[in-house]
């Protein structure tokens, strides 16, 4: 009697388990069909009202993949380069102003550690932790000064025919 | 049952990966949501500039003209530089818009609306010359953090205002006073409300100068949103730093103001010279004041190609912080011969001068045109890079174009 009973519970757990399973796949599907047609969720965007401000922040991902695609060796999102620490450099240093600042700027290992500090103690950058070390390591391999001298040729010239 | 829980935990997971892309960045959305406003994606639209300016970043925005396109005696907006330490203050309420004067040495404390300053001052329109302090800052060795500006941090517009003289001497400051600063309506950038991006200001004499005004009007309208709307203090000749966008308030301090970005090296140069890359005590570094002499060729754009025997028109402006200029020279032979451009005077203290020349080439080949102003102290601009500073500012550098005869 009691190994029936026993024996009817699991068949319900597996039976349970199984719609339970059956449901999630579906769901997921349906999203996923959902996704195909409305890749930017825009039907799930607030009010129109607002459209011209968020439509501006959605039209950057396009997917989840797509969001930190990587394209001749430059992280397209951020202009970053490809390398060791990307991602924690992206993660921890576009958050208040864009790459853009980080990425004109050339430094030895020495100067962005400086940098980092001076930001510590009056920008509000938080403590990296354990990410400080690749961090630095990324800014001063991909960002890292070359000689100069005390005066470059003119480059980059588009040369055009001058009309009087 | 714990399977199921499990189970149930996962698909959340699973589902939070296919739109995660938008939830991370839904998280952003609430602390940056206005400031998305102002991130549309085409800044040339929405500060109405011009499409050849360059940006240098875009968040906070900044961006700088190019020499070519600062050839307008009087710079119009579009081709105006815009500095950003913070984010532009949105939803500005003008009829509500006020300036309220402190610090240890006004008499009393006072407040003004915009009305009250435009009804109870007289006005005053003058052309100024604002530049970046880190104007060149791209071409220092080893480089000078910040942002990277070339040639095109300068501007020179009319402003219209009230004189900070008159006020300051309507509402009696003390004998003490040595320095005003500004607070201004920009946000700080990690979004931290008792944060001020900036808070500069100048010494007393400098406040108390004709042409230091609290102006509403650039170029005879509305001062643009991005350069200071609706009320901007504009003392010319100095790092444009000291000319704060969007205040609402100035204290009158009985010390060197020690708002943000007047300490440590911020706007600063080291009080004695050092070798490029040197290590700088804060204490070792001076507040800049004036700008130091300087010139840009307007006309050609870089690049012109001519026709052998042909002659080429130059033109460009030229500035000298709190002074005058009192020449301008070329040279296309890499500074071994100069010969004089013709020099117009200022419109007003602090205004830009216009330049002009009429050159000749002996024969084919590439050439540069490399322009030097000196100032009325007989100061002339260094055709290499001027002393290292660990900031990369005052570099005051020649300017030059590239020609070729054909
Ligand atoms: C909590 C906010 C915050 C974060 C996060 C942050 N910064 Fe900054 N950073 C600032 C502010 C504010 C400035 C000053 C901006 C200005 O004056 O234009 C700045 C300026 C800079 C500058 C220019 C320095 C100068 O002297 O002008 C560089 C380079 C820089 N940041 C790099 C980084 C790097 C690398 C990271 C990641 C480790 C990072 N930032 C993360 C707030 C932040």
């Amino acid at each position: 009697m009691e190994n029936k009973e026993k024996v009817q519970n699991s068949f319900k757990q597996i039976r349970h388990l199984a719609i339970g399973i059956f449901c999630v796949f579906m769901a997921m599907a349906v999203m996923l069909l959902y996704l195909l047609v409305d890749p930017t969720l825009s039907a799930f965007k607030f009010d129109s009202g607002k459209k011209a401000t968020t439509n501006e922040y959605v039209s950057v991902p396009e997917s989840d993949a797509d969001f930190d695609k990587i394209e001749n060796g430059v992280h397209v999102r951020t202009g970053f380069v490809e390398g060791d620490g990307l991602m924690l450099v992206v993660n921890n240093c576009t958050n208040c102003h864009s790459a853009k600042l980080v990425t004109q700027n050339r430094m030895s290992k020495e100067r962005w550690l400086a940098t980092i500090r001076w930001m510590q103690e009056t920008q509000n950058l938080w403590d990296l932790g354990l990410n400080e070390e690749p961090i630095v390591n990324y800014l001063a391999t991909y960002y890292t000064p070359t000689e100069e001298g005390r005066r470059k040729n003119l480059n980059a010239i588009e040369w055009y025919e001058l009309e009087d | 049952m714990h399977r199921r829980k499990f189970v149930k935990k996962g698909t959340l997971t699973a589902l939070a990966s296919i739109v995660g892309a938008d939830i991370v960045f839904g998280k952003n959305l609430p602390i940056d949501y206005k400031l998305l406003g102002l991130q549309d994606p085409d800044p040339f639209k929405m500060f109405n500039k011009d499409s050849q300016m360059v940006v240098l970043n875009d968040k906070p925005w900044n961006i700088e003209a190019q020499a070519h396109l600062l050839n307008d005696t009087i710079t119009p907006n579009k081709y105006m530089f815009i500095r950003n330490n913070g984010k532009i203050p949105e939803d500005i309420d003008l009829a509500n818009w006020t300036i309220t004067f402190d610090g240890e040495s006004v008499k009393q404390k006072k407040t003004y609306s915009l009305d009250e300053l435009k009804s109870k001052f007289k006005q005053y329109t003058y052309q100024l010359t604002l530049e970046c302090g880190g104007n060149g800052r791209s071409e220092f060795n080893p480089p000078a953090k910040g942002n990277q500006w070339t040639i095109g941090a300068v501007s020179c517009a009319t402003w219209t205002g009230v004189r900070l003289r008159d006020v300051l001497e309507a509402i009696g400051i003390k004998d003490d006073a040595v320095y005003i600063g500004y607070h201004a309506a920009d946000t700080h950038l990690s979004g931290d409300p008792k944060k001020e991006p900036i808070s500069r200001g100048v010494p007393m004499a400098k406040a108390l100068q004709d042409e230091t005004l609290l102006a509403f009007k650039m170029n005879g309208a509305a001062i643009p949103l991005a350069h200071g709307y609706p009320l901007r203090l504009v003392a010319g000749g100095w790092p444009a730093s000291a000319s704060g966008k969007w205040i609402n308030g100035i204290s009158v301090r009985n010390k060197v103001h020690d708002g943000t970005k007047m300490t440590g090296t911020a706007y600063r140069v080291p009080c004695n010279a050092v070798a490029p890359g040197d290590k700088v005590k804060d204490e070792d570094m001076c507040i800049i004041e004036s700008m130091p002499v300087k010139s840009l060729i307007t006309s050609p754009k870089t690049g012109a190609i001519l026709k052998e025997g042909k002659s080429l028109d130059i033109n460009g402006h030229a500035w000298a912080g709190e002074l005058k200029v009192a020449k301008v020279e070329y040279s296309i032979d890499f500074g071994s011969t100069w010969k004089t451009c013709a020099l117009e005077a200022p419109t007003n203290r602090l205004a830009w001068q216009h330049f002009s020349a009429t050159i000749q080439f002996p024969k084919k080949g590439y050439y540069e045109v490399w322009a030097k102003a000196t100032d009325s102290k007989g100061i002339a601009q260094p055709m290499v890079l001027p002393g290292w500073n660990p900031k990369g500012y005052l570099n005051n550098a020649c300017h030059r174009i590239a020609i070729k005869i054909s």
